[in-house]
C-alpha cells in the first residue's frame, strides 16, 4: 500500500521535474535574440542570416517596442538575451545608459553611414535601417467625409479633420514618442506643445501601438493615421485604399539598431550576429521593407513608400530625445491623458 | 458541553498526543502545498508592496511614489472611471441578469435549457473578444453603427458593453442559486393572505435573493474594475486603474509607479471580496433552513414576455459571438468582405502564431492536472488533517487570497519577485512553468471552495472509521474521497482549463518567446492592429474551451450513470 | 466480576477555557456493555472520543487491557466504532465496505471473503453483500456499519448514538440484536446514547454524565431505583419532586403539609427536596381519618395509556402537581374523573431525598 502511495508522489514529482525543464534548452549555439521587427519578417531574417552561419540558432523574442524595451530594462539585473537586433536607437541609448550594452565594433564599421552608429567608440550599437514617420490616411473615407488630402503635419490641426485623426499615444508606444519628440525639434520646445495643443483637438483616440493607427485607416476605421512609413507601405500592398503623406515640415524618425547585451554568454556567435547584421547582405535584405538603410548607397527604391524620405528626414537628436524622454512624456500626460474623462 | 470556566488553578501542560505516521504524512504534505502559496504568491504580493515604496535605484523612499500618484492628474482621473464603469457595469449586469434569472426560475419559458446555456457563453471567451465584436458592430464601420446614435463605441460605451458582456454569467449563476433556494411555503402563504404579485414580489421575492443580490454585484464590480482586456480593446483614451497598470510598466518602465497602481487597484478588489465573504455567510445561514421547491405555475401572458426577454439577451451574446466569427473570416472588412482564411495564418502575425495556441492547450492542460491536484488535496488536508492549527489557518487564508488579487497586479507581482537575480527561483522566469503556477494561483479560491465545498459534504466520519480499521490516511483519500468527490474535481479541472485558456491579466507579464499564448496573443495582434487575426484566434479559444465544456458535460453524464447505483440516495 | 479492561484516570478535556470533561474516572470490565447516558452536551461523546484517541484528553489516563493508549493516535489503538451516520463508504459495496479493515492485513482473498460473508450473516444481511449502502434502509446500513466494525475482530466496540437516526420500531429491534451480538462475541462495548430506555434495556452498567462530571455509575435497576443525585432522578424514568424542611426524625415540611420519610441513612437536613416516582404513589379510597403521607387533591389531567392512567394531582397548596401512576382497573374503580378530587398514599420507604439545588 505504501509502495503505491510513494509511486504516486514521485509520478508528481517527477512531471513538476519535467515541466521545469520546459523552456530551458540548451545548445551551445543557439542565441536569444530580442527584437521589435515586424513578426512576419522574422522569419526572412533568420534564414539569411543561416545561408551563411547555420551554426547558430536564433530564438526570437519578438515584441512591439515598448514591450521589448520594458523587457529589458525589467530584466537588467538578470539579463535574458543575447543579442538585441532590431530595435529602436532610443530604447538602445537608454539602455546604453544603464551601462546594459557591450561595446563592439563589427567587422565593416565603415562601410556604415556615420548617422547609423553609436557615437562611442567602440560603439554600443550600429544601425539597420531607419523607420520614419508618416501620415496614412484612407481615400475612400476621406471622400466620404470630404477632407482634402493633408500634406504636412499643421494641416492636421486644421478643424475639418476633428476627430478623424488618431495617433499613438508616445506613453505606450516608440512611435508615439518618437513623432512627439520631432514636433518638439521641429517646431521648437514651446512651438511643439502648442502645435500638439491644437493637433489634441483633432484627435478621436490615441492608440497604445504605433503601427495601429495606420491599420485603423486602412481598414476605414479612422481616416487618418499618424504612424509610420513601412507599416503604410505594407498595408497599401495588402489591397487597402490608402495614400502615405510624407508633410512637408519633415518626418520624425528612428532607427532600427542591433547591440549585443552586456554579459552573455555566447559573446562569439553574438559578435558573428551583430558583424552579419550590417553586411552589405543584410542591407539590402532591410531594403526589402525599408527605404533608407544603413549603408544607403545600396538603397533602391521601394514599392509604395513615398520617394521623398531621406530628404523629409530631419537631423534628429537622439541622445536629446532619451535624455527628455521621461519629462516629455510627464508632460505629455499631464496635458493629454488626463482629459480622457467619460464623454457621454 | 459544560461552560464552566476551567477552575484548575495551576496551569497544567496538556497532553501531547502522539502524531501516527499519517499525521505526519499529512503534515509535510500541508506544508508543501502551503510552501507553494507562500512561494506563488505571498511572496510575490510582499515584492510588490515593498517595490512600491522604493524608487528606481532601490532606494528606500516611503510612501512618495504614492504622494506622486496622487498629484498626477491623469493617473488619479483613472480611479474615477474605474469605479465609473464598475458602478454602472454593475447596475447594468445585475438589472438584466436580475430579469433573466427571475425568467429561468419563476416562469415556464419554453426553451430554458437552450437560454441556460447562451447565457454562459460569454465565460468561454476571452474578455478581449467581446471589445473587438463591438469594433465591428459599432465601430466607424460597424454594420450596425447607428444603435449608438452618433456616440463613439470607443470609451466607457465600448468599455460598459464588454464588461456588462462578460459579466453576465457570473451574475447570473448567483442570482438563479439565490432565487433557487426560495421556499414555496412562503410564496403560499403569502397567497393565502392575499398578497397581490406585486405585494409578493416585494416582501418575499426580493428580501429572499438580497444576499445574492448582494454577492452578485460584488462579484460584477470586481470583474469590471480589475478587468484589463475589454479596456484596452475598446477603451480608446479612456484611462482605467487596469490599463494604467500596463502603460506604467509596459510604456514606460514605470515599475515603481506599476507598483503603486497595483496597490490602488488592490483596494477596491479586496473590500469587494470581503463584503462578499461577510454577505456570503448569511446567506449560508438562510439556506441551511430546508425549504421547499417552488415550482412555476404556467402563465401564458408571463412566460411569453420572459421568453421575449431571454432572446433579446441572447441575439445580444449570440450577435456578439457571431460577429467574430464573421470578421475573422472577411478577407479585408468593410473593404472586401468576401471569405479567406487568410486571417488564420497567425504566424504571419505579432502574438506568436498557432504555437501560442498549441502552447495554450498544454498550458491550461497543466493547469488543470497539477491544479486540480494541488488545490483538491490541500483542501483536503484542510479539512481533514489534524495539528498544525495555525498553519492550517494560514493555508485557508492564503487560499481565500487569490480572489482579491487582480490578475495584472498578480503578474507585475511575479515580475518582481521572480525575476530578481538573488532569487534561485529565477530558473522559472519565462518558463512554461512560470505561467501554470501563477495560472493555478490566480483562479485557486474558486477551485478551493468547489472542493472545500464537496469535501463538507461527505461524512465527518469517514476518517474516523478508517483510523479504527488500522487503514492509512491515503488509501481512504483514493478509494472513498476521490470517488465520492469526483464531480467536484471535475468541476475543478474544468474550470482552471477554461479560464487558463481565456486569461490574459496575469500571464501578459509573464510570456516568453517560447511560451507565448493565445490569449495574450489576441491582445498583441489587436494592439497591432490586426484586429480581424485577433478575432480569429479569439474565436478558436472559444471553440476550445467550448469543446472542453461539452466533453465535460457527456463526461460527467457516463459518471453520473455509472455511480447512479450508490448516488441514487441522497435521501437517507 | 471479570478483570478491569479499559481504565479511565482523571481525565479532563478542555476546549479553550471550557471544560467538557472534569476529572472522570471509570472502570469498564472485560465484555461488559456499558452505556454513557446524559443530555446533549454532557460531554458523553467527548468521552468516547478520548477513549478512540479520536480527540485526545487535555489531562488524564486512558489504558486498555493493561497498556497505557492515553496519547495514542487512533490508528494505534484497538477498537471499532460506529457512528449515529453510518459513515459507510458510498460508493463502496456492502462487501467491500466490511472487508475494509481486512484487506491489507496480507490476508488472502479468500479468507476476506469468507470472514465477510461470515460477518454478514452474523448480522442478518447474509444476501446483500452486492448491494450499494444507498440501496438499505437505515437499519440495514447500520448493520453493516456493525459489521464493518467487529470485521477486524477489535477488543473494545464503540457506538457513537448508533440508534438515534432509525426510527422507532427499526430502533428496538436493532437494540436487542446489538445486545445478542455483544454478549455472543463478549467483546467490551462502549455505547453513547441519550436515550434513557436505551440504556436501561441494553447496558450492563448505564454511566450518567451530566455537565463534563459522572453524576452516577450503576446498573440500570440501581440507577431507576436509587438514583444518586436529584439530576439522575429526573433524567431517568419520571419522577415528582417536592421542596421541603427538615424538621427532624424523618419529618418534612412544606407548602402543603407534611411528609414522613423512611429512607434508609437519612442524613439530609435543612431545605430538602423530596422525590417519587409515580408508580410508587398509592391510589387510595378517601377516608376521613388521615392516612400517614395522604394526599389530596383536584384531578387536573388523566391520561389514557394503555395498561394504565396517568393522573395528574393538583393539591391544595403544593407548587406542583402530583403524577400518579395506577392501573386502568383501579382507577376505574375508584371512579377518578377530571375535576373530582382523588386521594393518594406517599409511602415513607419509597421518598428520596436529595438536597436542595443551590
Amino acid at each position: 500500500m505504501k509502495k503505491s502511495f510513494y509511486r504516486g508522489g514521485s509520478l508528481v514529482a517527477g512531471a513538476l521535474l519535467a515541466m521545469g525543464l520546459v523552456g530551458a534548452t540548451q545548445a551551445a549555439t543557439e542565441l536569444t535574440v530580442y527584437t521589435a521587427v515586424e513578426a512576419e519578417d522574422l522569419k526572412k531574417y533568420a534564414a539569411r542570416f543561416n545561408e551563411d552561419h547555420p551554426d547558430i540558432k536564433i530564438n526570437w523574442v519578438r515584441d512591439s517596442t515598448g514591450i521589448v524595451t520594458a523587457k529589458l530594462l525589467a530584466e537588467k539585473e538578470n539579463p535574458r538575451a543575447d543579442v538585441i537586433w532590431g530595435l529602436a536607437a532610443t530604447s538602445l541609448l537608454l539602455m546604453k545608459g544603464e551601462g546594459m550594452l557591450e561595446a563592439y565594433a563589427p567587422k565593416g564599421l565603415n562601410a556604415l553611414d556615420p548617422k547609423f552608429r553609436d557615437k562611442s567608440n567602440p560603439p554600443t550599437w550600429t544601425g539597420m535601417d531607419a523607420w520614419v514617420a508618416a501620415i496614412c490616411v484612407n481615400t475612400v473615407e476621406a471622400e466620404k467625409n470630404k477632407l482634402p488630402m493633408p500634406t504636412s503635419w499643421k494641416d492636421l490641426t486644421k478643424p475639418v479633420y476633428k476627430g478623424h485623426v488618431a495617433m499613438p499615444n508616445p506613453n505606450s508606444s516608440g512611435t508615439g514618442f518618437l513623432d512627439v519628440s520631432s514636433w518638439l525639434q521641429l517646431f521648437g520646445e514651446e512651438g511643439g506643445w502648442a502645435y500638439m495643443d491644437a493637433l489634441h483637438q483633432n484627435i478621436g483616440h490615441y492608440t497604445h501601438s504605433g503601427s495601429k493607427p495606420c491599420k485603423q485607416a486602412a481598414s476605414g476605421e479612422v481616416a487618418i493615421g499618424v504612424s509610420f512609413a513601412f507599416r503604410g507601405a505594407k498595408s497599401k500592398a495588402s489591397g487597402a485604399p490608402l495614400e502615405v503623406i510624407i508633410p512637408s515640415e519633415g518626418i520624425g524618425w528612428d532607427m532600427e539598431a542591433t547591440a549585443i547585451v552586456k554579459g552573455t554568454k555566447n559573446m562569439a556567435a553574438a559578435k558573428t550576429l551583430v558583424d552579419w547584421s550590417i553586411t552589405e547582405k543584410a542591407n539590402k535584405m532591410y531594403n526589402e521593407g525599408y527605404a533608407v538603410i544603413g549603408i544607403q548607397r545600396l538603397a533602391k527604391p521601394v514599392e509604395h513608400f513615398p520617394d521623398n524620405i531621406p530628404q523629409a528626414m530631419i537631423d534628429n537628436d537622439f541622445e536629446w530625445a532619451a535624455n527628455n524622454r521621461k519629462r516629455i512624456l510627464a508632460e505629455w500626460q499631464k496635458r493629454y491623458d488626463s482629459k480622457s474623462e467619460p464623454k457621454s | 458541553m459544560a461552560v464552566t470556566p476551567s477552575s484548575l488553578s495551576a496551569p497544567v501542560r496538556p497532553l501531547k498526543p502522539k502524531a501516527s505516521a499519517d499525521d505526519h504524512v499529512m503534515r509535510l504534505f500541508i506544508l508543501m502545498i502551503g510552501l507553494y502559496l507562500v512561494i506563488a504568491l505571498a511572496l510575490p504580493l510582499y515584492a510588490m508592496f515593498s517595490k512600491s515604496v522604493f524608487d528606481s535605484e532601490g532606494a528606500f523612499v516611503g510612501l512618495s511614489n504614492y504622494l506622486e500618484y496622487f498629484r498626477t492628474p491623469a493617473l488619479v482621473y483613472s480611479i474615477q472611471n474605474s469605479l465609473f464603469i464598475g458602478v454602472i457595469t454593475t447596475v447594468i449586469t445585475v438589472s438584466v441578469a436580475f430579469v433573466l434569472a427571475y425568467g429561468f426560475t419563476r416562469s415556464r419559458m419554453p426553451g430554458k435549457p437552450i437560454f441556460k446555456t447562451i447565457t454562459m457563453i460569454p465565460i468561454l471567451m476571452p474578455s478581449l473578444l467581446p471589445g473587438i465584436a463591438l469594433i465591428y458592430l459599432f465601430g466607424r464601420q460597424g454594420v450596425v453603427k447607428w444603435m449608438l446614435f452618433g456616440h463613439d463605441v470607443y470609451g466607457p460605451i465600448g468599455i460598459i458593453i464588454s464588461e456588462v458582456f462578460f459579466t453576465l454569467p457570473h451574475a447570473l449563476i448567483i442570482i438563479v442559486t439565490a432565487l433557487s433556494i426560495a421556499d414555496a411555503r412562503l410564496y403560499e402563504a403569502a397567497t393565502a393572505l392575499r398578497a397581490g404579485p406585486v405585494r409578493i414580489f416585494f416582501t418575499v421575492t426580493l428580501p429572499g435573493v438580497r444576499y445574492g443580490l448582494i454577492s452578485a454585484a460584488f462579484v460584477v464590480f470586481t470583474l469590471a474594475v480589475t478587468d484589463f482586456g475589454a479596456p484596452k480593446v475598446i477603451g480608446g483614451s479612456f484611462n482605467v486603474l487596469a490599463t494604467d497598470i500596463y502603460k506604467q510598466v509596459i510604456g514606460q518602465q514605470n515599475f515603481q509607479m506599476g507598483a503603486v497602481v497595483s496597490v490602488v487597484l488592490l483596494i477596491p478588489a479586496a473590500l469587494a471580496f470581503f463584503v462578499d465573504r461577510l454577505v456570503q455567510k448569511k446567506q449560508v445561514a438562510l439556506l441551511s433552513a430546508r425549504a421547499v421547491a417552488l415550482e412555476p405555475k404556467p402563465n401564458k401572458r408571463f412566460d411569453m414576455i420572459m421568453m421575449v426577454y431571454a432572446i433579446i439577451v441572447s441575439i445580444f451574446i449570440l450577435g456578439i459571438l457571431g460577429m467574430c466569427q464573421f470578421a475573422a473570416l472577411f478577407k479585408f472588412f468593410p473593404y472586401n468582405l468576401s471569405f479567406s482564411l487568410k486571417n488564420y495564418q497567425f504566424d504571419l502575425m505579432d502574438g506568436g502564431g498557432w504555437d501560442s495556441y498549441f502552447n495554450s492547450i498544454e498550458m491550461a492542460t497543466y493547469a488543470a492536472v497539477f491544479g486540480t491536484i494541488i488545490v483538491f488535496y490541500g483542501a483536503y488536508l484542510v479539512e481533514k488533517g489534524k495539528g498544525l492549527g495555525v498553519i492550517r489557518g494560514a493555508f485557508q487564508f492564503l487560499a481565500m487570497l487569490p480572489m482579491a488579487v487582480p490578475g495584472l497586479v498578480l503578474g507585475l507581482a511575479y515580475i518582481f519577485f521572480f525575476n530578481a537575480p538573488s532569487n534561485p527561483l529565477n530558473v522559472l522566469y519565462h518558463t512554461m512553468t512560470i505561467l501554470v503556477i501563477s495560472t493555478i494561483v490566480h483562479f485557486y479560491t474558486v477551485a478551493h471552495l468547489t472542493a472545500s465545498t464537496a469535501l463538507k459534504q461527505m461524512d465527518a466520519q469517514f476518517e474516523s472509521v478508517a483510523a479504527s480499521l488500522k487503514q492509512p490516511f491515503y488509501r481512504t483519500f483514493l478509494r472513498v474521497t476521490v470517488p465520492v468527490c469526483t464531480p467536484a474535481i471535475l468541476d475543478i479541472s474544468i474550470y482552471l482549463f477554461v479560464n487558463a485558456m481565456t486569461t490574459v491579466s496575469a500571464v501578459v507579464f509573464l510570456y516568453s518567446p517560447h511560451t507565448t499564448l493565445a490569449s495574450v496573443a489576441v491582445l498583441n495582434m489587436d494592439d497591432a492592429g490586426d484586429i480581424a487575426p485577433a478575432a480569429a484566434m479569439g474565436m478558436m479559444i472559444f471553440y476550445t474551451a467550448a469543446g472542453v465544456k461539452i466533453l465535460h458535460y457527456l463526461l460527467s453524464r457516463g459518471i453520473e450513470a455509472r455511480t447512479q447505483a450508490w448516488r441514487i440516495s441522497s435521501a437517507n | 466480576m471479570a478483570s478491569v479492561f479499559l481504565k479511565i484516570d482523571s481525565l479532563t478535556k478542555n476546549f479553550g477555557s471550557f471544560t467538557a470533561l472534569r476529572d472522570i474516572s471509570l472502570e469498564v470490565f472485560e465484555g461488559e456493555f456499558v452505556c454513557f447516558l446524559g443530555p446533549s452536551g454532557c460531554g458523553k461523546t467527548t468521552l468516547l472520543r478520548a477513549i478512540a484517541g479520536l480527540d485526545i484528553q487535555t489531562q488524564g489516563r486512558v489504558e486498555q487491557a493493561g497498556q497505557d493508549i492515553s496519547v495514542l493516535p487512533p490508528s494505534e489503538r484497538d477498537f471499532g466504532i460506529v457512528f449515529q451516520s453510518y459513515a459507510l463508504f458510498p460508493n463502496l459495496s456492502v462487501n467491500k465496505n466490511v472487508a475494509y479493515g481486512l484487506e491489507s492485513r496480507r490476508s488472502k482473498r479468500e479468507e476476506v471473503d469468507q470472514r465477510v460473508s461470515e460477518l454478514l450473516a452474523l448480522v442478518d444481511l447474509a444476501d446483500q453483500g452486492k448491494k450499494y449502502p444507498s440501496q438499505l434502509s437505515g437499519g440495514q446500513q447500520q448493520r453493516v456499519a456493525l459489521a464493518r466494525a467487529l470485521a477486524t475482530s477489535p477488543g473494545l466496540l464503540l457506538l457513537d448514538e448508533p440508534l438515534s437516526a432509525l426510527d422507532a420500531k427499526v430502533r428496538a429491534h436493532l437494540r436487542q440484536e446489538i445486545k445478542r451480538l455483544q454478549k455472543r462475541l463478549a467483546v467490551t462495548t462502549i455505547m453513547v446514547t441519550h436515550d434513557q430506555e436505551e440504556a436501561l434495556t441494553m447496558a450492563d452498567r448505564i454511566v450518567v454524565m451530566n455537565h463534563g462530571v459522572i453524576e452516577q455509575i450503576g446498573t440500570p435497576e440501581q440507577i431507576y431505583a436509587t438514583p444518586a443525585s436529584a439530576f439522575v432522578a429526573e433524567f431517568i424514568g419520571t419522577m415528582n419532586f417536592v421542596s421541603a424542611l427538615a424538621t427532624g426524625s424523618g419529618t418534612f415540611t412544606h407548602a402543603g403539609g407534611s411528609l414522613d420519610v423512611s429512607a434508609d441513612g437519612l442524613k439530609e437536613s435543612g431545605q430538602v427536596r423530596l422525590a417519587i416516582r409515580p408508580e410508587d404513589i398509592y391510589l387510595s379510597q378517601g377516608t376521613d381519618t388521615p392516612r400517614l403521607n395522604q394526599v389530596v387533591g383536584e384531578v387536573t389531567a388523566a391520561e389514557y395509556l394503555g395498561a394504565f392512567v396517568r393522573i395528574s394531582l393538583a393539591p391544595e397548596g403544593w407548587e406542583s402537581t402530583l403524577q400518579v401512576d395506577a392501573s386502568t382497573d383501579r382507577a376505574a374503580a375508584l371512579g377518578i374523573k377530571v375535576g373530582a378530587p382523588a386521594y393518594v398514599e406517599l409511602p415513607p420507604e419509597k421518598i428520596l431525598v436529595y438536597p436542595e439545588a443551590v
